[in-house]
């Protein structure tokens, strides 16, 4: 046990710390994130991704690619887009060891279910949600191998670290052997076998024709740029009515909107302060939410009649709540 | 009991305090708060030589332990038993006594069929059963004070009710229900008095439960069908599927049943804070938890030291079983403050009674809408309610519950 922060005393932090920052392939930086106060930051699953709030509001989503034994330390990997705009410009040319960042999550729409037999396939940047997986496999004792496409050598992250799975990783950069053959890595369905994918959306497509005529459970796949959030979040304050009182309290960036409302003497019951125990949900009757929470799907969040104010804001001026 | 300092109980780190009275023993298990003064004030770690166990007791440390996942792990069992060391006798839980990464996808089913659209879904049946089964009791004898045993009445009649009816099971052999959970919650403690009275029923009643955690046994839509879909969805192997299902049998609903008995139990001896509830029937859910902190039905789960690990200034030895006193930690003054008054003008939040970090109780909002819906109910129809006769514990290793609250109750 380390530092921490206690109880429901300790709010949750807003911002984390950079502590690292490195160029692990041509156009990839691998950043580590830490707690400013060194607390234990919450717990993730393989697969999971964190929301990095840059300045100006951007939100982008990362897959977390460290350990998760080490509960102080985040590792996101960041691609270079040269098309995108302007979130993975601002990490590789802004961002610097010491910054703070805004963090929401982590939340999981990926995850690594049990199987004795896995097949992985990633292309590019799309390495870095199956990073964890690889490792809970090997933990498992589970069959797996991993077929790790890229444009070349120098573009592909994480070969180093690959290296110690022996013949088990694949590596197939384009510019010596062409892109993957799926058919042959696929082979013939098989109902014992999960394959997880994550790359660029040609790659996505291939993978689905291939595996068409697999079982459905058999076939997992992330799309990384459909979880894009192209709305802007604020850091400015807001303020949140409490609409059975009829009053309103003023949310500062710092402050969560559970601390905000208490300053109002409302009692909101709450427990684990991160967004994952669903204790603190609280009815929305007006204003758009930026979710933070760990629990909610892509389609709850879009209904945005609920939320979670231990870590959850507003992308507004105005938050109604049914409180 | 005795206080001396252990010379050979770390390894290294400061001394650890010896207390040698045993946690399990029918005096605590009657009247816990001495020891868990004597804990608390000891330090951060004590060492309880009646089990060759180390133990934590205040907020602090036992909020900081439940989280640590990684050095304190429930894996090798949550119970007295080293299950690293010693061949498991009893089935482990597949959820409650499972490690990431064995732990993730069990956790994710549960956590995502027990989540906010379950309760959206169930918020108005609930209601209605829980109204029409507090209606049921005052029409027994309406304008005049009524007497029941709220706990048969109401803090199990309910729970046995809903829960089952969600789950997906017949009404035939629910009574087997409560009897397989207090096994279970007693195995956690050392083979005592407590495990030999429930030990003869153990086998029948685990195969009752197993009978019910297979597919054509369970009621479809129900929470064990959906677990059983998960499976062919992919998210849980097939053979984990009623290892799943048996979690909601051993910790779905006898938790519940002792949590809503510590309320009603805290507000019948408490007339002002039901008065207060009345006032303002928005308070249930904080009224609950307040219970709970107070009550902490569940009193205390084991955790594994993974390495030494170092706790304050000491250091519990890799592969010691560690004692986490939840009800000790909700009841720590250097957290709380007038920790041994129930008031449900404060507020809870943050209390160890549903555990903390991966492990938190996954039903925790399943058990609250449950509170609320029964003392909603209550607070809208029950002008007053006061003790009727002396109530009874019921004695078990785990949990601080009542075998009967015998009440009387003024219809509004």
């Amino acid at each position: 046990m380390g530092v921490d922060e206690v109880g429901a005393g300790g709010s949750h932090a807003p911002a984390l710390r950079v502590t690292a920052k490195e160029t692990v392939a041509e156009g990839v930086v691998a950043l580590e994130l830490a707690h400013p106060d060194g607390a234990r930051l919450p717990d993730w699953t393989p697969g999971a991704h964190i929301d990095l709030i840059l300045p100006g509001g951007l939100t982008r989503q990362y897959s977390l690619c460290g350990d998760r034994w080490d509960a102080y330390r985040y590792r996101v990997g960041v691609l270079r887009e040269p098309d995108g705009r302007g979130g993975s410009a601002y990490v590789h040319d802004r961002l610097r060891v010491g910054d703070s960042v805004g963090v929401g999550g982590p939340r999981n729409n990926f995850p690594l279910v049990p199987s004795d037999n896995y097949l992985f396939i990633a292309g590019g940047i799309g390495i870095t949600p199956l990073m964890p997986m690889l490792h809970q496999a090997d933990l498992l004792g589970a069959e797996w191998s991993l077929v790790y496409g890229g444009r070349h050598r120098g573009s592909m992250a994480f070969l180093g670290e690959l290296a110690r799975y022996g013949d088990r990783v694949h590596v197939v950069p384009e510019d010596e052997r062409g892109r993957p053959d799926l058919d042959t890595w696929l082979g013939e369905p098989r109902d014992d076998v999960r394959v997880y994918c994550c790359g660029p959306p040609g790659l996505l497509d291939a993978v689905d024709t291939a595996c068409a005529t697999w079982p459905a459970p058999a076939l997992r796949t992330e799309r990384f740029t459909a979880r894009q959030q192209e709305s802007q979040v604020r850091d400015a304050p807001f303020e949140v009515v409490l609409a059975r009182r009829g009053t309103t309290v003023t949310v500062t960036p710092g402050v969560s909107v559970l601390d905000a409302v208490r300053t109002a003497h409302v009692d909101v019951l709450s427990s684990c302060m991160r967004g994952t125990c669903g204790t603190c949900a609280t009815g929305v009757l007006d204003g758009v939410v930026d979710h933070r929470d760990s629990l909610l799907t892509d389609d709850e969040r879009a209904a945005g009649d609920c939320m979670f104010p231990c870590v959850s804001r507003s992308r507004g001026d105005r938050l109604v709540l049914d409180l | 009991m005795t206080e001396t300092l252990s010379p050979t109980a770390a390894r290294s780190g400061a001394p650890v305090p010896v207390i040698d009275t045993d946690p399990f023993g029918r005096q605590q298990l009657e009247d816990p708060f001495p020891l868990e003064v004597a804990l608390r004030e000891a330090g951060p770690l004590v060492y309880l030589s009646a089990h060759d166990i180390y133990a934590m007791a205040r907020y602090e440390h036992v909020y900081a332990g439940l989280r640590d996942w990684q050095s304190f792990q429930s894996g090798a069992g949550v119970g007295l038993s080293n299950f690293r060391i010693r061949k498991p006798w009893r089935q482990l839980s597949a959820v409650v006594e499972a490690d990431p990464p064995q732990h993730d996808a069990p956790r994710r089913v549960l956590a995502d069929l027990l989540g906010p659209r379950a309760q959206r879904r169930l918020r108005t049946e609930w209601t209605a059963v829980a109204e029409e089964m507090v209606d049921g009791l005052l029409a027994a004898r309406a304008g005049a004070g009524v007497e029941f045993d709220a706990v048969s009445m109401l803090a199990k009649a309910y729970p046995l009710r809903v829960f089952p009816d969600a789950l997906g099971i017949p009404e035939a052999g629910r009574e087997n229900l409560l009897p397989f959970s207090d096994f279970l919650l007693n195995a956690f403690g050392p083979r005592n008095d407590l495990v030999a009275a429930s030990a003869p029923r153990a086998r029948e009643l685990s195969e009752w439960v197993s009978a019910h955690c297979e597919r054509e046994a369970l009621a479809e839509g129900g929470f064990g069908a959906q677990i059983w879909s998960a499976a062919d969805r992919g998210e849980i192997t097939v053979q984990q599927a009623p290892q799943v299902v048996r979690s909601l049998f051993a910790a779905g609903v006898n938790t519940t049943v002792h949590a809503l008995a510590a309320v009603l139990h805290a507000l019948a001896t408490h007339p002002e804070q039901w008065q207060r509830l009345r006032a303002e029937p928005g308070l249930a859910r904080v009224a609950f938890d307040e219970a709970v902190r107070w009550a902490s039905p569940v009193q205390t789960f084991f955790r594994t030291a993974t390495g030494d690990t170092r706790v304050g200034d000491a250091v519990v030895p890799d592969g010691a079983k560690v004692l986490m006193f939840l009800g000790a930690a909700n009841r720590d003054p250097r957290r709380w403050a007038d920790p041994d008054v129930f008031d449900v003008s404060r507020d809870p939040s943050g209390h160890l009674g549903f555990g903390f970090g991966i492990h938190q109780c996954v039903g925790q909002n399943i058990a609250r809408l449950e509170a609320e819906c029964l003392l909603t109910a209550l607070a809208e129809r029950v002008a007053a309610i006061e003790i009727a006769g002396p109530p009874r514990r019921r004695l078990n290793n785990t949990l601080r519950s009542w075998d009967s609250v015998p009440v009387r109750v003024w219809p509004a």
